[in-house]
């Protein structure tokens, strides 16, 4: 870690108004610059790696609000996060750990192969009759808080079914990469076929590489920087293949990931494919006026939530909104901090399922402030963690990915 | 800290409202002061105020000391404490009250003054001081210290809109001073006394300030000076053409450079000096002061003088020149930052002064600041790990208050005294400024347990 990074802090607190957790507790270890003081007191020798300073670190969302709000340039999720790495490459993985991140997140077949269960036990009724019973009560708690967040799974992962190459529709404009993830595939796969629908409607060939693996998120969240790389690694390779204008993602936490690439593996490649990685809603903005053309009208209140993986990492907030203003008869309602964490930041809603609630509870809020009947919004994790929100606490709102709402004008 | 004192302090707060651990303490011993760093030895967040006179009771038998901090936004190092009571105000943040007929708010403390701000605009009030960090900074904090902003100029600063205040005393007494009425003479004015008191007199549980009508209309401008010394004179060609604005801010080179780095709002990166400029008011009489403005810019060789087109833009512009401070830090590690300030006719020659200071013991210094009310915030880039150029930024910074002193003027215009500026006190107000500002400390804290150490 480079020890300039946590002293250009200068504890000015712009962060604090931004972070969810000191949102919720006041704290200032809950906050982005006690994470940095902290870390940077660990280093000093001032502070010993203890229980308790772990955990503190480990409240923090990484949503990245506070680089988004920091004048200075210091990133304190990043920070903890790199932390994390550092700490794990010293004491390994845990069994857990390493079950999860090396033997299945890499490799898509045992990640579809391990949603089988699932799917059976959604379809067979036993869900229903779980659920009647209250026999989750007993499984361990994450366990439960994983079954209730799981909506209805379909019936095949999107990468069993799609094309390598969906041709474009009428005059080829040119090629894109689709990097499909993970989530998207198994449990979103609607929501990536409109994202497919749509580049191809505007004239792009997407290429769909089928040896493609997750893009290493779920490792950098583990602290297991190795497997990130090794995840980037293979992608690099399988995308090295095709000659493409850009590589598209419907997921934020992808997007926000693979741009990365360049950063952690050295070399012209990385630094090119990074380069070349965008977000759906980059792409489609190119091509508003085409996109309007195509848009019938849908009589909608709608409001967007920004994923923290595209407004704080990616810093694209204008995009998602100007196409959804694009679909005639929308009414869009900007929501109060729409670029606040819906609290589910990867595995934090299972981890910490107190303080994901709390900040889910603050975002519902504002929804409902809002008075739309839509939610957007472009992340897997998001949509899982506000759908569960919704229809708990506001079942008359709908949840919809950016690109389903557009094809679904489209389809009028 | 005595464990059955700990004990006591939890029995009031709550168990999850009183830490003690390394960690915690750890990350309580700063605040936004460069340099400096204490450990307290218990944080405590209390949620009424009756939790927070039970504390100062205890305390004050105890003869623990106390020291108040709202969000640690502190230039000053007044809320790091030695050992003691560190009483976080944070969840004490209700807005008791807005009353339109006597246009006065009453807030407790741990209200952060744009949570304020929003509230009473939205019934087309106004609340003017805005603190560089009112975004998070605390009404209790503001108070404390007589916090300054962006719209002193025209509006003043904190102490000119605290109307009433409730203060706990040390030994937990509640003290009521003012109240809604605009006039009252009866007996000393302990308000002004309260405010900008530093956490040494008292603690605030409720606070009731002025607010007046919001200004029906805004026009903000920037202008471009390639000379340093033409945007300092325009300033004071401003004022004396008898135009007031809301904001007259000024940035330097090295300012505008870190600023546009952060917000990309169009900031010229070829000129010595940007004035920002906003006047309020009714439309009419704002139309004919931006006019004068422009005029005035143009006569000192401004290079280029825009006008914001709409609302977020000019948003955009006073909400970058906010960053400012923070926003420097992305040069070195450390900045140091003061608030030195001098009659508003002497800004061009105190602007000389800080040039001649930095280029004299070779260090940087940006200057940003409130040129309209004659503070400016000179900002020294450095590294904390360079002994050697933190003292010479120390030695720059001696000069240019002996200088303000020289000048009439003060060694803090908003920041306050604190720990930080304590050695130059002495010399602005004398033995005798001493000797009664001790005595007031004597008989509101004869103890001596409110944050002691602080100012003198």
């Amino acid at each position: 870690m480079d020890y300039v990074k946590l002293i250009n802090c200068m504890r000015c607190g712009m962060c604090l108004p931004n972070c969810p957790t000191y949102k919720e507790t006041f704290l200032e270890t809950a906050s982005p610059r006690g994470r940095v003081a902290l870390v940077r007191k660990l280093k000093d020798g001032e502070l010993d790696q203890s229980e308790r300073l772990l955990e503190f670190l480990s409240l923090c969302l990484d949503c990245q609000a506070c680089a988004s709000s920091c004048p200075c340039g210091v990133n304190a999720g990043e920070l903890v996060a790199e932390f994390t790495c550092e700490r794990k490459s010293d004491t390994g993985l845990n069994f857990m750990e390493d079950l999860v991140l090396r033997k299945l997140v890499p490799h898509p077949d045992r990640l579809e192969t391990s949603m089988v269960p699932m799917r059976m036990y959604q379809n067979t009724g036993l869900q229903k009759l779980v659920r009647t019973l209250g026999l989750l009560k007993i499984f361990p708690k994450p366990l439960e808080r994983m079954e209730g967040l799981l909506p209805p799974l379909p019936a095949r992962p999107l990468r069993q079914e799609i094309r390598e190459v969906t041709p474009a529709i009428g005059t080829e404009r040119g090629t894109v990469g689709f990097f499909l993830g993970c989530v998207m595939s198994l449990i979103f796969s609607d929501a990536s076929r409109a994202t497919i629908q749509l580049l191809t409607s505007l004239g792009y060939r997407v290429i769909t590489p089928r040896n493609q693996v997750c893009c290493g998120a779920p490792n950098m969240l583990g602290g297991d920087l190795a497997g990130l790389k090794e995840a980037a690694v293979t992608n690099l390779s399988v995308f090295g293949g095709y000659d493409v204008d850009f590589i598209v993602t419907d997921c934020g936490g992808c997007g926000a990931e693979l741009k990365k690439y360049g950063h952690h593996i050295e070399g012209e490649q990385a630094a090119t494919f990074s380069a070349k990685v965008r977000d759906i809603s980059q792409v489609l903005a190119l091509h508003a006026d085409e996109l309007r053309a195509q848009l019938k009208p849908l009589a909608l209140k709608a409001t967007y939530h920004d994923p923290c993986h595209i407004a704080h990492c990616q810093g694209i907030r204008k995009e998602p909104r100007d196409l959804l203003k694009l679909v005639p008869g929308l009414e869009y309602r900007e929501m109060e901090s729409a670029d606040a964490c819906c609290g589910s930041a990867g595995t934090y809603n299972i981890n910490r399922p107190e303080m994901s609630d709390r900040i889910l509870k603050r975002k519902l809020d504002t929804i409902r402030d809002s008075g739309a009947q839509v939610l957007v919004t472009s992340n897997p994790g998001c949509l899982l963690q506000l759908k569960k929100g919704l229809a708990d606490h506001l079942p008359q709102v709908k949840i919809m990915h950016l690109t389903e709402i557009l094809s679904r004008s489209i389809s009028g | 800290m005595q464990q059955s004192l700990i004990k006591e302090l939890q029995t009031i707060v709550g168990e999850p409202y009183l830490l003690t651990d390394r960690e915690s303490l750890a990350v309580y011993g700063y605040d936004s002061t460069p340099e400096l760093e204490r450990l307290p030895g218990a944080v405590l967040l209390p949620g009424t105020s009756d939790e927070i006179a039970r504390i100062m009771r205890l305390c004050h038998g105890a003869g623990v000391t106390v020291t108040p901090r709202g969000s640690g936004t502190n230039l000053s190092g007044g809320s790091l404490s030695t050992g003691g009571v560190v009483i976080q105000t944070s969840r004490l943040n209700r807005i008791i009250e807005v009353d339109e007929e006597n246009l006065t708010a009453t807030v407790e403390p741990g209200v952060v003054t744009s949570a304020l701000h929003r509230e009473v605009e939205a019934r087309g009030l106004f609340y003017p001081p805005d603190p560089g960090s009112m975004n998070i900074s605390t009404m209790g904090g503001n108070v404390a210290e007589n916090s300054g902003g962006l719209r002193g100029l025209k509006y003043g600063v904190t102490a000119d809109y605290v109307m009433g205040l409730e203060t706990i005393l040390a030994d937990g007494e509640l003290l009521r001073t003012g109240g809604k009425v605009v006039k009252d003479v009866a007996g000393y004015s302990l308000n002004p006394l309260l405010v900008s008191s530093e956490g040494t007199l008292g603690f605030f549980s409720a606070i009731t300030v002025k607010l007046i009508p919001k200004p029906q209309g805004k026009i903000t401008m920037l202008a471009h000076f390639p000379e340093l010394q033409d945007a300092a004179l325009a300033v004071s060609a401003i004022i004396a053409a008898k135009v007031i604005p809301a904001t007259l801010e000024f940035l330097d080179k090295v300012t505008i450079k870190c600023v546009e780095d952060y917000a990309h709002v169009g900031l010229p990166l070829d000129v010595d000096a940007v004035l920002l400029i906003e006047v309020d008011g009714h439309p009419v009489v704002i139309a004919e002061e931006a006019a004068a403005v422009a005029e005035i810019c143009k006569k000192h060789r401004c290079s280029s003088f825009q006008t914001a087109q709409t609302p977020a833009e000019a948003l955009k512009l006073t909400e970058a020149r906010r960053t400012a401070l923070s926003a420097l830090a992305r040069m070195k590690p450390t900045t140091i930052l003061e608030d030195a300030t001098v009659p508003r006719s002497c800004i061009a020659a105190m602007l000389k002064v800080i040039q001649d200071s930095a280029r004299k013991h070779a260090v940087t210094i940006g200057t940003f600041g409130h040129a309209g009310d004659g503070n400016l915030h000179p900002t020294c880039l450095t590294d904390e790990r360079d002994k050697d150029e933190i003292k010479r930024a120390h030695a720059a910074f001696a000069e240019i208050f002996d200088a303000a002193i020289a000048m009439g003027g003060t060694i803090t215009g908003e920041h306050g005294v604190g720990l930080a500026k304590k050695k130059y006190l002495p010399k602005l107000v004398g033995e005798s400024g001493i000797r009664v500002m001790k005595g007031i400390k004597q008989a509101f804290d004869p103890k001596g347990i409110l944050n002691p150490g602080k100012i003198f």
